[in-house]
């Protein structure tokens, strides 16, 4: 499989990245390398949606009665484990995210702490944003937080994945101009159209059709998700397609 | 000519309302009438059909009943009676449904459920227009045939008591009357006593023919807590005794030998779940009837409202009114012999088929008028053995044959006229739709176009040979149109002077705008006409959303739930502006802070992005301000957009509007409890001096006096009414209108009405000071305010409330600090305005607006203030939020461009989704759900765009001040 071969070649782009050597696209060795990383890139993409896609499959198989909008909530925990799972491994094969300064235990265990509770944090965060839109304050408490957990695992979690626990560098990455590396970009498309999803998702919801993915939250947790294969397929695509325009300045 | 471009806006505004108000004249068709004006008579009845020659058969059969007593309870609701509490709440009733001689059915009630209409339906069987609703407020006398008309001309003997819209429909009809006002809502035992007090005197007396009783007890207690609430079982109960009496007297009355009495209890409309009425959902349709007399043995089910008329015209032997789409209720003359129902039977059809011959052209190929043709010969063949004396029993099957022949032909019939009600003005809808989209796409862009003068080309364009081709054209089809129209239409009825000059005004029109659309084009060939809020082609996430979100919500009118459920809409989409400017707010305070404290940003950082960092550091409140007050400031700007969301979210759960979610539990119903009266007192009282505190800065010391005044003012007229407690007054049961408070608060608004416009006026001649205007119209502003505290409900009060502080915050800290354009300012106000509406607790069907706001501080109903109030609070949202901006662009020291850009963009926002709407219910006229959900919308649509013209017009005026001012 070519990414046995990309993972390697990732880590030397990321050590690259640290030690401050501009990406100058006219250069034919970059343009290589430029074009690996963007194959890279539809690979892992590829792992993560047939990640979905198993979360969808393997309970239907294994779970009598499995069904998208019957058992909502176990395919939606499923989705998002296998999400958060094949997230975190891939990233950390891949090893995008700045690689650590330090290498001391207790270094590495802050950063594991920090990175819960920045996503406990996210999925509050996601929470609160989805009764300010109007969902029942406590009757449906349950299914909200599940939403939020949902759309922690396919934004936040990556986030942490690709940038590390680090809010200034969150913060970085989603202002304008701001992508520093085609993962960043990538990141931002991601989040971008999982939020737009799950936001597109909400309106089915006031339509008197009495359907059932019209009960909450299942249009918006299917609308999240996607939203989500649609920025895996949509993002190295768009990066390959844009790839003669794009500039990155490397600190 | 060249015209201010604001001037130009308004004018197309303007037009924009005349154009709807055309289509309007079109799409509310005119209720189906037979073309005699005389009224239906005895001696014009027909003959039974009979084959062959016989004498004395032409007579109305014997009327079946006596005495009638119709108890009319406004908006029972079937399940009042019918359902599971009916037991508990009438039992007297339920008992007699269930073991007595009664007939009991469930009558569906067309919409719009609105008393008047109703009252008219009952009593002339015929479905009023759904305009009728618009005319509810003056009620004229009925002109129609219908069944008091005929009961007087039979000299029956009527009295009534109750709702005085019947005394006003019907005057001079009834021997005895007493009408009580139904418009002080609050009041709920006073209304049914004033009724009850005539009805023992009146039942011992043998004088009268017909009783007519309408209590309206029940839907002012719905009106005001809704039908879960505790009031209403007493209230029924009370009810139910009533019936008992009457029914008890009836019984005591009856003699042996004469004809039997028939005690009516029906509902004109029900009540929907938050005790509203006028839309079409089931509560709302469906009332119980129930029929009670000696002469019924059995039960039955579902029939239309209007089947009372017939039946109770025949069951009295009066002829049918002529105008009556309804059919016999066949259970009840059931007992009547074979030969009599069937008489019965074909005066009903003879009735429809003349209604149907008049309504229709070809009314020959009907299915009912073929039908009953057939009934009527087989009747004719049935009677003619009759006569002959055979009795046998193929005779009385044959007989049954001819009664279901009957049957099923007046239903076909009855279901035909139905449907006839829905036939539209078509030339009228087309001439407005075109004239509005001609509007929207040829003088819409040139209103974008920023410039602050329009060049019309009238001369040259009048003058021209495709003026008078155009001309031509149109007159000619017009000729065409009113020579081949088989239906009416408004044009054709219009004078000729007046059609040729409408004719040559549009063409003007015509030429004018396209000549400017064509000299713009060829202008700058190569520029798109439309300059997109935010400079360029580069949209920043906010302009995205602004467009999209406007386009959006256009499209969204297209499905019927969306309509129904508009708020949903404007709350998803305010919540998302919230965020986005959270996000704006976000990027420019923390980039600056980064950029500042250098965590991530370096000097390269600053080389790297050098539009967006120098643009901060003009922008940056840092330079000149100290370093504290920059930072709370900056706090307080991220807050802002916080707090609106929460504002939105708590004001979202205290009004629960819409159809499919409205009869969720929320805070306004919670706080307008009984039991709840302290906490609203409450909060009504620290929402008013919250509105004094935020309003009161920018106005001078005269209008802050009369404005803490009025507020307080505000407050003990609440307490009068007896919304609010006052912590001094023991509860009493003196509930007065408040009347004299009312006209005090009134005393101050005019008050600040008067420093504001008299600051304006001295702005504008004797000194040119740009603060004194901007403080002028903020007076003016805040009259508007107040007058608005003082007509909104006690628990409304928040909504009033939060909408200053949110248009406060929003002003000082993110629209001044972000440096957002006139055109994305003026957006925002607009979906805010929108948002306000629908959180005051409004909503797309006529039943939310709120008519016992016309009778704030007025003895009796007086129809220009009621009305002109009624409007004003019903709009309230948008209404606030538009002056608002008016106050926040000339405030400013912008270019005089703000105020006419902002008014254009105000212009557009509003005719575009209007025209889309036109266009949608235009295209959609025979959808299901057209009278119920579409054409409400429309009126709500068409009175929302006449309100924005006058306010774009006063922009004008505001404008014109400006720049006549200035030297």
């Amino acid at each position: 499989m070519s990414v046995n071969v990309g993972w390697v070649q990732a880590f030397d782009l990321a050590r690259h990245h640290v030690y401050g050597i501009q990406v100058d696209l006219t250069r034919p060795l970059s343009s290589i390398m430029w074009d690996q990383e963007i194959r890279q890139m539809a690979s892992s993409h590829a792992i993560m949606a047939s990640g979905v896609f198993m979360a969808t499959v393997v309970p239907a198989v294994l779970v009598p009665g499995f069904s998208v909008y019957g058992t909502h909530l176990l395919w939606l925990y499923s989705v998002a484990g296998a999400v958060a799972v094949v997230n975190i491994t891939l990233f950390w094969l891949l090893g995008v995210s700045s690689p650590t300064k330090k290498h001391t235990i207790t270094y590495k265990v802050s950063r594991l702490v920090r990175s819960c509770l920045y996503l406990l944090l996210s999925c509050l965060f996601f929470h609160t944003v989805v009764i300010l839109y109007g969902a029942p304050l406590l009757e449906t408490a349950l299914e909200t937080f599940s939403l939020a957990v949902l759309l922690t695992s396919l934004t936040t979690l990556r986030c942490v994945c690709v940038l590390g626990p680090n809010v200034q560098a969150w913060i970085r990455v989603f202002s304008r101009h701001g992508a520093m590396s085609v993962w960043d970009t990538s990141l931002q498309m991601v989040v971008g159209c999982s939020v737009v999803g799950a936001w597109l998702g909400a309106f089915p919801i006031p339509l008197d059709w009495d359907r059932p993915w019209q009960v909450w939250p299942v249009s918006c947790s299917l609308g999240a998700v996607i939203g989500y294969l649609t920025g895996l397929i949509v993002a190295p695509a768009w990066i390959h397609w844009h790839r003669k325009h794009l500039t990155y300045k490397i600190k | 000519m060249r015209v201010r471009s604001s001037f130009f806006a308004s004018f197309c505004l303007v037009l924009e309302v005349l154009s709807v108000a055309l289509f309007l004249r079109g799409f509310f068709p005119v209720p189906v009438k037979s073309s005699f004006s005389s009224k239906s008579k005895l001696s014009d009845l027909p003959d039974e059909p009979f084959t062959g020659s016989s004498p004395n058969l032409s007579k109305v059969p014997d009327p079946i009943f006596k005495r009638v007593v119709i108890v009319l309870i406004d908006a029972l609701r079937e399940d009042f009676v019918f359902g599971p509490n009916g037991r508990k709440y009438m039992p007297y009733t339920r008992h007699l449904v269930e073991r007595g001689s009664t007939h009991s059915f469930v009558a569906k009630a067309r919409p719009p459920t609105v008393t008047m209409p109703r009252i008219k339906a009952l009593t002339t069987g015929s479905i009023p227009g759904f305009i009728d609703v618009v005319m509810n407020l003056n009620s004229p006398a009925l002109l129609e045939d219908n069944l008091i008309w005929q009961a007087k001309m039979a000299g029956k003997r009527m009295v009534f008591y109750g709702d005085d819209t019947w005394v006003k429909l019907f005057p001079k009809h009834f021997m005895e009357y007493d009408g009580t006002t139904s418009f002080f809502v609050s009041d709920y035992t006073e209304v049914d006593n004033n009724v009850t007090r005539h009805l023992d005197n009146t039942l011992k007396r043998d004088d009268w023919d017909i009783l007519i009783l309408h209590y309206l007890g029940l839907d002012h207690i719905g009106h005001i807590s809704g039908p879960h609430s505790s009031l209403i079982q007493p209230k029924l109960m009370e009810m139910d005794d009533i019936l008992k009496k009457i029914h008890g007297s009836l019984i005591l009355k009856e003699t042996e030998g004469a004809l039997p009495y028939l005690l009516v209890l029906c509902g004109d409309h029900g009540m929907s779940e938050t005790g509203s009425h006028g839309g079409s959902s089931a509560h709302e349709v469906n009332t119980p009837l129930v029929l009670i007399s000696p002469a019924f043995k059995r039960k039955g089910k579902h029939f239309q409202q209007v089947d009372l008329t017939p039946t109770l015209a025949l069951g009295l032997g009066l002829p049918i009114s002529q105008n009556s789409v309804g059919r016999l209720i066949q259970p009840v003359v059931e007992e009547a012999s074979l030969r009599d129902q069937l008489r019965f039977l074909h005066l009903n059809g003879h009735q429809l088929s003349c209604l149907l011959k008049d309504s229709m052209p070809a009314y020959e190929k009907e299915e009912g008028y073929e039908q009953f043709r057939v009934a009527e010969k087989s009747h004719g063949n049935w009677l003619k053995l009759v006569v002959e004396g055979n009795t046998s029993e193929v005779l009385n099957n044959m007989g049954k044959k001819v009664l279901k022949q009957y049957l099923e032909a007046l239903r076909v019939m009855s279901a035909a006229l139905s449907k006839q009600m829905g036939k539209y003005d078509m030339y009228s809808m087309v001439v407005g739709v075109v004239l509005l989209l001609l509007l929207l796409l040829l003088a819409m862009p040139e209103a974008l176009s920023g410039a602050s003068e329009v060049d019309l080309p009238v001369s040259s364009a009048l003058l021209s040979l495709p003026f008078y081709l155009l001309c031509l054209l149109l007159f000619s089809v017009h000729m065409l149109v009113c020579t081949s129209a088989e239906s009416a239409c408004y044009f054709c009825s219009l004078p000729w002077g007046l059609v040729f000059g409408a004719v040559a005004l549009s063409s003007a029109l015509l030429c004018i705008l396209v000549s400017m659309a064509a000299r713009k084009g060829a202008k700058n060939p190569g520029h798109p006409p439309i300059r997109i809020p935010g400079g360029g082609w580069s949209l920043s996430e906010l302009d995205i959303l602004l467009l999209a979100g406007t386009a959006g919500h256009t499209l969204s009118l297209s499905a019927s739930s969306f309509v129904e459920e508009e708020h949903q809409v404007w709350y998803f989409l305010l919540n998302t502006l919230c965020l986005v400017v959270f996000q704006d707010v976000c990027r420019k305070y923390f980039r600056e802070r980064s950029a500042n404290i250098g965590v991530i940003g370096c000097s390269e950082d600053k080389d790297c992005l050098p539009p967006s960092k120098e643009g901060y550091a003009v922008a940056s409140p840092l330079t000149d301000l100290g370093v504290t007050g920059a930072d709370s400031e900056r706090w307080l700007a991220l807050a802002t957009p916080l707090l609106t969301l929460a504002c939105c979210r708590l004001l979202r759960s205290l009004n629960q509007t819409g159809v499919q979610w409205v009869h969720l539990p929320d805070l306004g119903h919670w706080l307008n409890s009984s039991e709840h009266k302290t906490v609203l007192s409450l909060l009504a009282a620290m929402s008013l001096a919250l509105i004094y505190f935020l309003v009161q800065r920018r106005c001078s010391w005269v209008s802050k006096i009369a404005l803490a005044l009025g507020l307080l003012g505000v407050y003990s007229y609440r307490a009068a009414v007896g919304n609010v407690v006052l912590p001094w007054q023991h509860s009493g049961g003196n509930m007065s209108k408040g009347t004299m408070k009312a006209r005090f608060v009134y005393v101050f608004i005019l008050g600040i009405f008067f420093t504001g416009s008299k600051d304006l006026l001295r702005s504008q001649v004797i000194t040119a000071d740009a603060r004194l205007k901007s403080r002028g119209l903020w007076e003016i502003y805040s009259g508007v305010v107040l007058l608005v505290a003082l007509l909104f409900r006690a628990h409304n009060l928040p909504v009033l409330c939060c909408c200053l502080l949110v248009q406060s915050l929003m002003a000082q800290f993110i629209w001044k600090k972000l440096h957002y354009d006139a055109a994305q300012t003026t957006i925002m106000h607009y979906w805010f305005g929108q948002a306000f509406f629908y959180f005051q607790g409004n909503s797309n069907s006529i039943a939310t607006v709120d008519i016992s706001v016309g009778f704030v501080g007025l003895e009796s109903y007086v129809e220009a203030p009621a009305v002109f109030l009624t409007a004003l609070s019903t709009y309230a949202g948008p209404l606030l939020w538009a002056s608002h901006l008016i106050c926040y662009l000339s405030s400013e020291n912008r270019s005089s461009v703000a105020v006419g850009h902002g008014c254009y963009c105000l212009a557009l926002l509003r005719s575009v989704p209007a025209a889309a709407y036109v266009v949608l219910v235009t295209a959609l006229r025979y959808h299901l759900f057209i009278w119920s959900v579409f054409s409400p919308k429309l009126l709500y649509e068409s009175m929302h765009t006449l309100l924005t013209a006058a306010i774009c017009l006063f922009f004008t005026t505001m404008e014109q001040s400006r720049s006549s001012s200035r030297p």
